[in-house]
């Protein structure tokens, strides 16, 4: 892979963009799923790309650069282009409170948000993100404040191992600003990504819901 | 010695104990933070190597010819390990004298994922990339991959003392079969189940001065992981230093089966002279590792036509895997509980365990209890679907009777059965009766959808059936502003153990939970300790942890006396609480806990002491089928109500009443999550996890897009735990009861009330014909046998 071919680095996702929201004359839904199926074909495209000017197979790719915003402060890395945004995360930046569960997409334990929006940050990778702004379960407090949500969590004992924590924390974050439901069939539904093989989940709908009803500031 | 009283009488919201109440998780802040590390989240030491596993891709092939010459060309390949390179014992088998599993395959290997050989270098990919350069030659020889194939080549893995099936009979169950009025035989399965602990197996081993290593494991067992590190080097153990900052998750998983990776860190470390560390991906993961047992019955038994079970004989046949690990032991529980709440008058249980070419099967919550209470339900309700009775009732009539008057088939006095209080409790609390009437209604009413409901009652042995493991031991250590280090033997997995051990120990020196901090389990802290496991981690800590603590408080006391003008003969009535030391009779002279240790410290007196636990009075003769191997009994009742679709095989828990015995909670919060999470696992265990394999004995679910775990909207709609109130225990850790395992089996009501809804396209006494688990493609076929039958 060549610098001319590295993904996203813009129009979709301009480096100032700060906003989470989805660009105009488009809903939420509508974005996220075309920015999806774009980065897919474009993996795609790089999968079945010639490999002339590639490097020869087994050895690693050149490294690449990328900038991005984790928890308000920029970072730049220089990655092989094949580091998954989990990875960049935790090998390179020392965030390890976002865990590997299954390297999957598939258990939720890697979750944190891109834009304000969750992702599984072991099927994403590092450069796609260059302007973006991530957020961990490290940047979720306020100083000594903690978030709503890591509050309620530990007032509801929603953990027991805690590994999965990180990701259920993410995504409830996530949740929040996501149209769903009031009711705790609606939080199952939107919350069923994120694995808890402890089986904490009656205190996860309940740390939720509980920050679902606190009245709006 | 200075005299420091402070004229302030203890008030009333300063002596609140941790104990018995709510309490915050002991790391839930730091969970919620990111702040909490697990193994694989420790800083690594510079220059830190990766370890990476190659695992056989046979079931059963003989091994001939090792070459890792190309792989070891590649730049930043530092070594690739085999069987020869090892300088101990090739061998981590729980078992002492047994040494059926060698660390790495010699010249047979016996499993696919069983390993081969250990790449170190310095990344996972330089490993991946080296591994495909490692060449290991395989003839592959025939396979044996189910217990029916086992049983059909007679292939066991027999006792290391007592070759023959281990057999425990009471009564002449043959005579009192034939006498039955009415018979039911036939065969059951269970299936295997995976731990999927969301953290993979990981171990990071480093170099220390002359020759030690010092690891850092996810593991159930540091003692296990430190002594059969030393084997597989050569060392003593006082060499090896295994720490275990916490697990994310383990149930079982990592009670014997993390050993051996830590083991190959070790090997590679001491190889490099570097760091190393062993981490496992999912898939890995997966398909290296054991599983819970799966296990074949075929049983007959002989009723009364009311529904009194009379007699009673089952074999049993577990699936082992390959080697030994703890299958023995796991099959003697499941012998143990296959009376789970029912007096069996003629009774003879038998079992063996299989042999076969998947990976060692291994610990996971319940340990086989659950495998063996299994088929007497089955049986039960067999007997109340054949009979036309409601099988919450049938089971009410077999209980042990209480006061206690029975002995369990292996001989031991079923003392405080709580389980005629939980059944009447219950069932006027999730209202059964009128439910089950509706419910009867409503799939008269409905042609394609049937709801069901379920009683399941559970009574689980606590202790661990190998008498000796029962022991434990602390370190407590108070330093001179009062505040406390507390280190015990148990390690912490999510299951709350911590938090406990906190609670028991600030209550004992009567200072805040938020003054004593629970350090990372350390063999060189604790030694010789057990595997936290077999629920038993509170009963055992805890009193280890209680007795360090009282230690400590008699060498205060006198001190605390002097500084309060006390008399001796008066000491024994000073009070340790909320912070302060203090004697009634004189309540405006009282120290601070900090004042008095200083001054403990300034008059010569030690602040550290260790204490110990072991169960007094259990044992069991497994020659004769006869003992006590149980401390006590944890007693516990659920009503689960499912609606299951006909049309597509798939269903719902819309509800679940549980009430379950922990004794007196030590912290009810924490008891309430292990209820909660042990009945959805046991949910799983029995409807959505399937370990599948193809012919040629290779894991296909071997990742969560393929294994099915309870996600939250498989979790009870309506969820309703509640915890026996004014239960007590005698002789236990302040009167509290183990948690762990017991309500996993609750979760067997789930099946109960699925074949309930089953019968239901059926004429009346349909018998249901239910495979385990109960996936949506079994309950369709059971929901299409049921339809077939003739009305």
């Amino acid at each position: 892979m060549t610098d001319s071919k590295q993904p996203l680095s813009d129009g979709s996702a301009p480096a100032e963009a700060s906003s989470p929201e989805a660009p105009e004359g488009t809903t939420r839904r509508e974005f996220i799923a075309t920015a999806t199926v774009g980065s897919a074909l474009l993996l795609e495209a790089c999968r079945h790309a010639p490999p002339v000017e590639g490097p020869p197979p087994g050895t690693a790719p050149a490294e690449l650069e990328v900038t991005f915003k984790v928890n308000g402060q920029l970072q730049t890395l220089k990655v092989d282009p094949r580091t998954s945004l989990l990875d960049a995360l935790r090998e390179r930046l020392g965030l390890t409170g976002t865990k590997k569960g299954c390297d999957h997409g598939q258990c939720g334990a890697c979750t944190v948000l891109v834009d304000g929006r969750r992702e599984l940050s072991c099927l994403s990778l590092a450069v796609m993100h260059q302007g973006a702004e991530v957020s961990t379960v490290e940047g979720l407090a306020q100083g000594d404040t903690l978030h709503p949500l890591q509050q309620a969590f530990i007032e509801q004992d929603a953990l027991q191992c805690g590994y999965c924590t990180s990701g259920q924390l993410m995504s409830a974050v996530g949740l929040m600003s996501e149209p769903c439901g009031a009711s705790d069939d609606d939080v199952r539904e939107a919350m069923s990504g994120n694995l808890c093989r402890c089986s904490a989940y009656p205190n996860i709908i309940a740390a939720i819901q509980q920050v679902r009803r606190l009245p709006k500031l | 010695m200075v005299a420091i009283l402070s004229e302030v009488a203890p008030r009333e919201s300063d002596v609140k104990s941790p104990l018995h109440a709510p309490a915050l998780h002991e790391s839930g802040l730091k969970h919620t933070s990111g702040e909490a590390l697990y193994v694989d989240d420790l800083p690594l030491l510079p220059g830190t190597l990766v370890g990476h596993v190659i695992a056989s891709p046979h079931a059963h092939a003989r091994v001939v010819r090792k070459e890792a010459r190309r792989a070891l060309a590649l730049p930043g390949v530092h070594a690739v390990l085999f069987a020869q390179d090892i300088p101990g014992v090739n061998d981590v088998c729980p078992v002492r004298g047994v040494h059926d599993e060698p660390l790495l395959a010699v010249d047979e290997v016996h499993c696919v994922g069983q390993s081969v050989a250990l790449v170190v270098a310095e990344s996972a990919a330089l490993c991946r990339q080296a591994a495909a350069l490692v060449e290991v030659e395989y003839e592959a020889l025939p396979a044996c991959l189910s217990i029916r194939e086992a049983l059909e080549q007679g292939s066991f893995l027999p006792h290391w003392l007592y070759p023959g099936p281990h057999l425990i009979r009471r009564g002449e169950p043959e005579a009192a079969l034939l006498a039955a009025p009415v018979r039911i035989q036939g065969e059951c399965m269970t299936g295997a189940q995976d731990h999927f602990y969301l953290e993979t197996q990981a171990s990071l081993a480093v170099m220390e001065e002359d020759g030690a290593v010092r690891l850092w494991s996810s593991t159930q067992h540091p003692s296990e992981v430190q002594e059969k590190v030393a084997e597989v080097l050569g060392l003593g153990r006082h060499q090896v230093t295994v720490e275990v900052p916490r697990m994310g998750g383990a149930f079982g998983g990592k009670e014997t089966q993390a050993a051996p990776f830590a083991a190959l860190a070790a090997l590679g470390a001491r190889a490099t002279r570097r760091p190393v560390k062993v981490w496992l991906n999912r898939d890995q993961d997966m398909e290296q590792t054991g599983k819970r047992h799966p296990f074949w019955a075929r049983y007959e038994a002989g009723f009364f036509e009311d529904g009194r079970l009379l007699a009673l004989k089952a074999e049993l046949v577990s699936d082992g895997g390959w080697s030994n690990d703890l299958s023995h032991a796991i099959l003697d529980r499941a012998l143990f509980h296959m009376d789970n709440a029912y007096f069996l008058p003629n009774v003879e249980v038998s079992g063996r365990v299989a042999r076969t070419n998947q990976p060692s099967n291994t610990a996971f919550r319940g340990f086989g209890g659950p495998q063996g209470m299994f088929v007497v339900e089955e049986v039960l309700n067999r007997a109340a679907e054949r009979l036309g009775l409601d099988p919450a009732e049938v089971r009410r009539l077999n209980y042990y009777h209480e006061p206690s008057e029975h002995r369990t088939h292996y001989g031991q006095l079923v003392e405080g059965n709580r389980l005629p209080r939980i059944h009447a409790e219950l069932m006027a609390s999730s209202e059964y009766a009128r439910r089950r009437a509706e419910i009867d209604a409503f799939n008269a009413a409905s042609r394609w959808t049937k709801r069901g409901i379920g009683y399941q009652p559970v009574k689980f042995g606590i202790s661990f059936t190998t008498s000796f493991l029962n022991q434990a031991g602390a370190l407590v250590v108070i330093y001179g502003d009062g505040t406390v280090q507390l280190n015990h033997g148990g390690t912490e997995m999510g299951q709350g153990l911590h938090t406990k051990m906190r609670a028991v120990c600030a209550h004992a020196l009567g200072v805040p939970a938020e003054h004593v901090r629970v350090m990372t389990t350390a063999t060189d802290k604790v030694p010789n300790t057990s595997a936290t496991a077999a629920s038993s981690g509170s009963d055992l800590n805890g009193q280890a942890v209680k007795a360090a603590c009282e230690v400590l408080r008699e060498r205060l006391r006198l001190v605390a006396a002097h500084l309060l003008q006390v008399d001796r003969a008066e000491a024994q009535g000073i009070v340790f609480a909320g912070g302060r030391v203090s004697h009634p009779a004189y309540p405006h002279r009282s120290l601070t806990f900090a004042e008095l240790t200083h001054a403990a410290y300034q008059a010569q007196v030690s602040l550290s002491a260790t204490g110990y636990y072991r169960t007094p009075d259990i044992g069991y003769d497994r020659k004769m089928g006869q003992g006590k191997p149980f401390h006590y009994f944890a007693f516990g009742g659920a009503v689960v109500e499912v609606e299951v679709s006909g049309l597509t095989g798939e269903h719902r828990v819309r509800r679940v009443d549980i009430l379950h015995d922990v004794g007196s909670s030590l912290v009810p919060t924490i008891d309430r999550g292990q209820v909660e999470g042990g009945f959805i696992q046991g949910l799983g265990w029995l409807t959505c996890e399937e370990v599948l394999i193809d012919a040629k004995g290779r894991l296909l679910t071997h990742s969560p897009d393929t294994y099915k775990i309870p996600a939250l909207g498989d979790a009870p709609e309506d969820f309703r735990v509640q915890l026996l109130e004014r239960a007590p225990q005698d002789s236990t850790i302040h009167g509290s009861k183990a948690v762990g395992e017991p309500p996993f089996m609750l979760a067997i009501g789930a099946v109960t009330a699925l074949r309930h809804a089953v019968a239901a396209f059926g004429p009346p006494r349909t018998e249901v014909q239910l495979a385990s688990p109960a996936t949506p493609e079994a309950i369709l076929r059971a929901v299409e046998a049921a339809r077939s039958v003739k009305r």
